[in-house]
Formats: C-alpha cells, sequence, structure tokens
C-alpha cells in the first residue's frame, strides 16, 4: 500500500459514520420525510421561530458569523450577500431561490427539493426575515417535475398551517413564495438570467452592475441563493453562527454536500464537513474508482480538472485549495475520470454542452463556445487535426477568459485550458496520429 | 394544426376558453406588475396537454398577457423543452452529458436511435415516441439517465431501457423509482488500498 497520508484522517460524514453528525442532508431518502408532519416531528421550523424572535439584523450577523458562502458555485459569503440590500423603503423586496441546478456533476439540490422540501421553505423563510423581503420565489429547473409537485405540495401544507402567508408562525411578519418552474437552459442558473427568465423575458444575462439587491426581480431589491445555501442557513439559526464556523478550514466554513459521479463503486451525495480531503469522499464513502482513473474534476464541468495522484487526492475541498491549485470548488461535483477515457472526448462533451447552452447573445461565446470550439474539437476527434489546430484551439479558448458578457464562456474555456495543461499529450497523440489513445470503449452495463 | 404561414382559422377553439380556473389560478401567483411572468406556465400548460405549442396557441397566450406573439414566440425558442411540433405520447429525453456518458449514454442514446427507428428530434409516424438528446439532468450520481415525460428513469442498463421500451410498447409504463445512491447504500469498506495507484476494483456498480 503506498497509501502517502500520514496525519489520522480527519471525521468525515456520512449517515453511517457514527463520528459526524449530518445535518442538511439527514432526511433525504427516509421514507415520508418530505411531509410536514414529518418535518415538524424532527423540530422543523423552530430555527424560523428563533430567528422571528431575533432583529433582521442579528440574523444577518449571525449568518455573516458563521462563515457561510453560496453553495451555487461562486462562493460569495451569504451574510455580506444579504447586508446588501438597501433600506426598507416601501418597495417590495424579494427573495430568490436558484433551484435551477444544471451545472454538470452536480445533484444536491434536487434531492434536498424532492425530499426536504420543508427545509428549503424554513430556510427562506429566515432569509426573507433577515432581509425583510415579504415575497420570494423559488425557481426550479423545468426538467425536476418531481421535485417542483413535491415543493408545491410542501408550500400548500405550510400556507394552510400559517407557516406561509400573512402574519407567519404567529408573528407580524407576512411572507409568501412563488413556484416558478423553467424549460431547459442552463443559463438560467445565472442569476441575472434567472431573473428574465421568471419576468416572462428571454433569459440571457444582465449587465452587471445594477446587482441583483439594487435592481433584481422586476427592478426591485432582490436577493439570491442557492437551494443548499438556504438549507444551511436553518441549521446556522438553530445551532449558532459558532458551531458552523467550528467546522470546515481557514476560509471554508461549515457542512458541505459533496457529490461524486463517474467510475466510483458508490457514486453519491455525501455531507461531509468543509474541506474534507478528495481521498475521503471518493475512497471511504464512495468506495472507491471501479476502475483506474486518471483526473478529478473537483466541482461540477466548469472547474478545472485536476490529475489524479495521491497530492490530489490528499488536498481539502475548499474554496483556497481548488483556487491555490487553479481550479475551483464550485458545487462540490466530483467527477472522476477513468483512464481509459480519451480526455479529449471528454472535454469534448464538455465544450458541446457549453455550446449547446450559450444563450447567443455576445460574440466571444457565440463564436468560440457555440460554433468554432466545438467544430475543432470534432475536427480532432475525427484524426483531421494538426498540431497547428492545436495552437488555434488554445489560444481560442486563451481569448474567450474574460471577455464574454457573462461567466459561461469562462466555464467553458477554463475546463479546455485545464485538459491541455495535464493532458497535452492526449491531443498531440491525436493530432500526430489521427487516433486517440484512448479509443472508445463499451461503458453501457448490460 | 397550423400551417407553417399565417394564423390560425378564428374557428379554433382557445385553449384556456374552459380552463379559467386554471387561467386564473396562475395569473394571480405573480403580482398585477409581474403578469408577464406567466409566459412560461402558460406555455408549459399548452405544452403538456397538446404536445407542442402552435402558432394559435401561442397567439392566444399573447393576448391573455397582452404581449405580441413573437415576444412569446422568442421566449418559447429560448428553451428546449417547449415543442413547434407535437412530441410523441412518450417523449424520451436522454442526456449524454459527461458524467452520463461515462456510464455509456452514448450507447445508450445509439440504442433508442435503433430500436425506436428515430434520429434525435423526431417523432415518429403514429405520434407514439419522440427522442430528444438533452443535457445533464442533475441525475449524474445515478447515471445514465432516461427522462420519460415527467419521469426520470434512472441507472438505466441495456436490460433495464428493453424492459421500459417494452413497457412504453403495452402502454404499461411502471413508475420510476426513486434512487438516491451515496450514503443510502453506503456499507463502509475497511481496510481497503485507498492510494490513487491502488488495484481498482472490479467495476461493481449498480
Ligand atoms: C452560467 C452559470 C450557471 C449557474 N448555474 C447555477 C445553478 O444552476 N444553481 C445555482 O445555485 N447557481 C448557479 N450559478 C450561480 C448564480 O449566478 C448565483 O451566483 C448563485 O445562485 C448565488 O447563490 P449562492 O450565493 O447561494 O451561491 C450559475 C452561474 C453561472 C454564471
Ligand atoms: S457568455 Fe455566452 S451565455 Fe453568457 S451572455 Fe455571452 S453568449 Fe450568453
Ligand atoms: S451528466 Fe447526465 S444527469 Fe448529469
Amino acid at each position: 500500500m503506498t497509501d502517502a497520508v500520514t496525519e489520522a484522517p480527519k471525521p468525515i460524514t456520512s449517515r453511517s459514520d457514527p463520528r459526524f453528525e449530518v445535518t442538511l442532508y439527514a432526511h433525504v431518502g427516509a421514507p415520508g420525510s418530505h411531509t410536514l408532519a414529518y418535518y415538524r416531528a424532527h423540530g422543523g421550523y423552530d430555527a424560523a421561530r428563533k430567528a422571528l424572535g431575533m432583529t433582521p439584523a442579528e440574523v444577518v450577523d449571525e449568518v455573516k458569523a458563521s462563515g457561510l458562502r453560496g453553495r451555487g458555485g461562486a462562493g460569495f459569503p451569504t451574510g455580506v450577500k444579504w447586508s446588501f440590500m438597501p433600506p426598507v423603503d416601501g418597495r417590495q423586496r424579494f427573495l430568490v431561490c436558484n433551484a435551477d441546478e444544471s451545472e454538470p456533476g452536480s445533484f444536491k439540490d434536487r434531492y434536498l427539493l424532492e425530499d426536504d422540501p420543508h427545509q428549503l421553505i424554513e430556510g427562506m423563510l429566515i432569509g426573507g426575515w433577515a432581509i425583510q423581503a415579504t415575497l420570494g420565489v423559488v425557481y426550479v429547473r423545468g426538467e425536476y417535475h418531481h421535485a417542483h409537485e413535491r415543493l408545491r405540495v410542501a408550500l400548500d401544507e405550510a400556507r394552510a398551517e400559517g407557516i406561509l402567508g400573512t402574519g407567519v408562525l404567529g408573528s407580524d411578519f407576512d411572507f409568501d413564495l412563488i413556484l416558478h418552474r423553467g424549460a431547459g437552459a442552463y443559463i438560467c442558473g445565472e442569476e441575472t438570467s434567472l431573473m428574465n427568465s421568471f419576468e416572462g423575458l428571454r433569459a440571457t444575462p444582465r449587465l452587471k452592475p445594477p446587482f441583483p439587491a439594487q435592481a433584481g426581480v422586476y427592478g426591485l431589491p432582490s436577493t439570491i441563493n442557492n437551494v443548499e445555501s438556504f438549507c444551511a442557513a436553518v441549521h446556522i439559526v438553530a445551532r449558532g453562527a459558532a458551531w458552523h464556523a467550528a467546522m470546515g478550514t481557514d476560509d471554508s466554513k461549515g457542512m458541505k454536500l459533496y457529490q461524486v459521479s463517474g467510475p466510483v463503486r458508490r457514486p453519491g451525495v455525501y455531507e461531509m464537513p468543509m474541506g474534507a480531503r478528495f481521498r475521503e469522499l471518493i475512497f471511504d464513502l464512495a468506495g472507491g474508482p471501479s476502475e483506474r482513473a486518471k483526473a478529478i474534476i473537483p466541482g461540477g464541468s466548469s472547474t478545472p480538472m485536476l490529475p489524479w495522484s495521491d497530492a490530489t487526492l490528499d488536498l481539502p475541498m475548499d474554496y483556497g485549495t481548488m483556487a491555490k491549485h487553479n481550479s475551483m470548488l464550485g458545487t462540490g461535483g466530483v467527477i472522476v475520470i477513468p483512464e481509459q477515457k480519451c480526455i479529449v472526448d471528454a472535454i469534448y462533451n464538455l465544450v458541446r454542452f457549453y455550446g449547446h447552452e450559450s444563450c447567443g447573445k455576445c460574440t466571444p461565446c457565440r463564436e468560440g463556445v457555440a460554433t468554432w470550439l466545438p467544430k475543432m474539437y470534432r475536427k480532432l476527434l475525427a484524426g483531421q487535426g494538426t498540431r497547428d489546430d492545436l495552437a488555434v484551439m488554445e489560444d481560442m479558448v486563451k481569448n474567450m477568459r474574460g471577455t464574454a458578457f457573462c461567466p459561461l464562456a469562462d466555464a467553458c474555456a477554463m475546463p479546455v485550458q485545464a485538459s491541455f495543461r495535464h493532458f497535452r499529450h492526449e491531443y498531440e497523440h491525436l493530432a500526430d496520429t489521427g487516433t486517440s489513445r484512448y479509443p472508445r470503449r463499451r461503458e453501457w452495463a448490460e | 394544426m397550423s400551417t407553417s404561414r399565417g394564423h390560425e382559422l378564428p374557428t379554433v377553439t382557445p385553449f384556456f376558453a374552459d380552463k379559467q380556473d386554471l387561467l386564473a389560478r396562475i395569473l394571480s401567483r405573480y403580482p398585477d406588475y409581474g403578469r408577464r411572468s406567466a409566459v412560461m406556465p402558460l406555455l408549459w400548460e399548452v405544452q403538456r396537454a397538446e404536445r407542442h405549442v402552435s402558432r394559435a396557441r401561442v397567439d392566444e397566450i399573447a393576448e391573455i398577457l397582452g404581449l405580441h406573439a413573437t415576444e412569446v414566440k422568442g421566449v418559447m425558442s429560448f428553451y428546449s423543452t417547449y415543442h413547434e411540433h407535437p412530441v410523441g405520447a412518450y417523449h424520451l429525453q436522454v442526456c449524454r452529458t459527461l458524467s452520463c456518458s461515462l456510464a455509456g449514454a452514448d450507447e445508450l442514446a445509439a440504442f433508442l436511435e435503433e430500436e425506436l427507428d428515430l434520429v434525435n428530434g423526431e417523432t415518429d409516424a403514429e405520434g407514439r415516441f419522440s427522442l430528444q438528446f438533452v443535457e445533464c439532468l442533475g441525475s449524474c450520481g445515478t447515471a445514465p439517465v432516461l427522462q420519460v415525460n415527467d419521469s426520470y428513469f434512472e441507472r438505466v442498463s441495456r436490460s433495464r431501457c428493453r424492459a421500459l421500451l417494452d413497457a412504453m410498447r403495452r402502454d404499461a409504463l411502471p413508475a420510476p423509482t426513486v434512487e438516491r445512491g451515496g450514503d443510502n447504500e453506503v456499507v463502509r469498506v475497511e481496510g481497503a488500498d485507498r492510494s490513487a495507484t491502488g488495484e481498482a476494483g472490479e467495476g461493481d456498480r449498480a
């Protein structure tokens, strides 16, 4: 055994692991967990009651002190975002939940929505009180039909029980949620596109500034957060900021829903403290790779891949460490790439995805992501590419960085650049010989 | 059916004519100044009921919301789930994005093309099956995934796929099972080799 870890492994989380108490994900998969009766029987809405007994500023401060950073991908501090809302001035204010989850490799929000919709409602209630918004929007991607149904029923239950509506939970705070369904477009996950989509416009991004706090939904002050961020707020209020801040690493606090897909024995969602290591996730929880691996995509398709090595496996999965290694934590959606998969083919798959999802608003993305880059990949994979083409591709992605209207073009360019950085030899082999170093093989289970 | 040019004959019954309650419920969800937000839910209702959104329905929705037909059409064409032409009674959507591809989605897609004699985007002559290749459905941990109408069927192996097709042909599609993977199925493997160079397993994925 060539295991290079010397220090004792940090506690890991999983419901089968007695060393850690799972919070966010505790009830996913439990029969009946989506009902109000179940949720109440497990302490449901106690945190919201507690928050309503605090001042909005105290709730914001609590979330600030907890160190929670947004779980939608960018990792912006949640409490700080909440404090950006302008003073109450009589205009309608909105709290928006981004439940559009569509970054390849990410599937945590779906399980929360389907199996614990009241946890999200409670989190939004807390957020709504904190920013003094009386209306919220839950934007669920169109394909999440089951999640939409579960939420619809949960919202009705909550309204019937006075948890939503006028004077929630016996307080004098009014709060209600609008459930809105997307219709199949990745770009709706970008917060300003989501707002356009919600307003019944084409879902192209808006120029920032103004930021949502100044002009969000219908041009009114708005705050938008990811599903997991709201769910985390429930536990922060329930247990206190110090409890949350005690978990994790310097710049990444609390618990995180990591996801793992690709050839591992038990792919799925695992709750761990921030900064858990790839090795703990992939081996201890997911049972290890089911075939030899060569790379890890750490946090959803747009995050640059890392080579599979003991050094990588020992990295803590947190914001700072991933940044230091030229990657990102993103959504925490880990994809394991097997040795036998052609990297050029794997990255083409992602380029095709981004090309399909480009909204067409700006030139670097429309021409680069949606048109020329996929063409170059197809040429290369068809055995018609040359080394000059590789240079053109690299130049093209370089020019896509930071030049587009929204981060989607970067999201496409970054994984391409990382694949050149770590697997240039596979590109060159393909350009030189016209054949892939790892030809396609059968992957489909009988 | 609408023709490719011009407007619908005025005799077509409006979709929402006998669904005023539904219409009122949808419109009441949004603030008065945000009436336009109802465009997606209205398109959705039509798509689900008629399996496509015809030109006449676009006009109708535009009129309800006080918009131009081109504005509604502009929204409609932005998304992949509203269709100009009817999809099948069984609309099959296959995710081909990376995690699914690593689990055989390309073969799954090819298998469906062959079995149904359809290419991506087509509906068969009887209007029974249609096939659409889509991007990540948020089911990467239980890949590959096949979405049939509103339901996800996960970990679709070749035999599972065959069984599903047979069931659809008999109009006896089973309810999807809820698959969670991960923590819900965890059994800890003690003392296993956890190194990057360790022997990989046999590929015993469910
Ligand atoms: C192209 C693109 C797609 C995105 N998709 C999502 C998404 O599906 N879900 C999500 O929560 N955030 C997504 N985001 C991030 C959102 O813009 C936003 O930062 C996030 O919802 C804020 O919530 P948080 O602060 O709680 O993370 C996306 C961003 C970009 C640029
Ligand atoms: S980068 Fe792409 S997705 Fe973003 S605005 Fe430009 S074209 Fe649209
Ligand atoms: S890659 Fe297919 S569901 Fe995510």
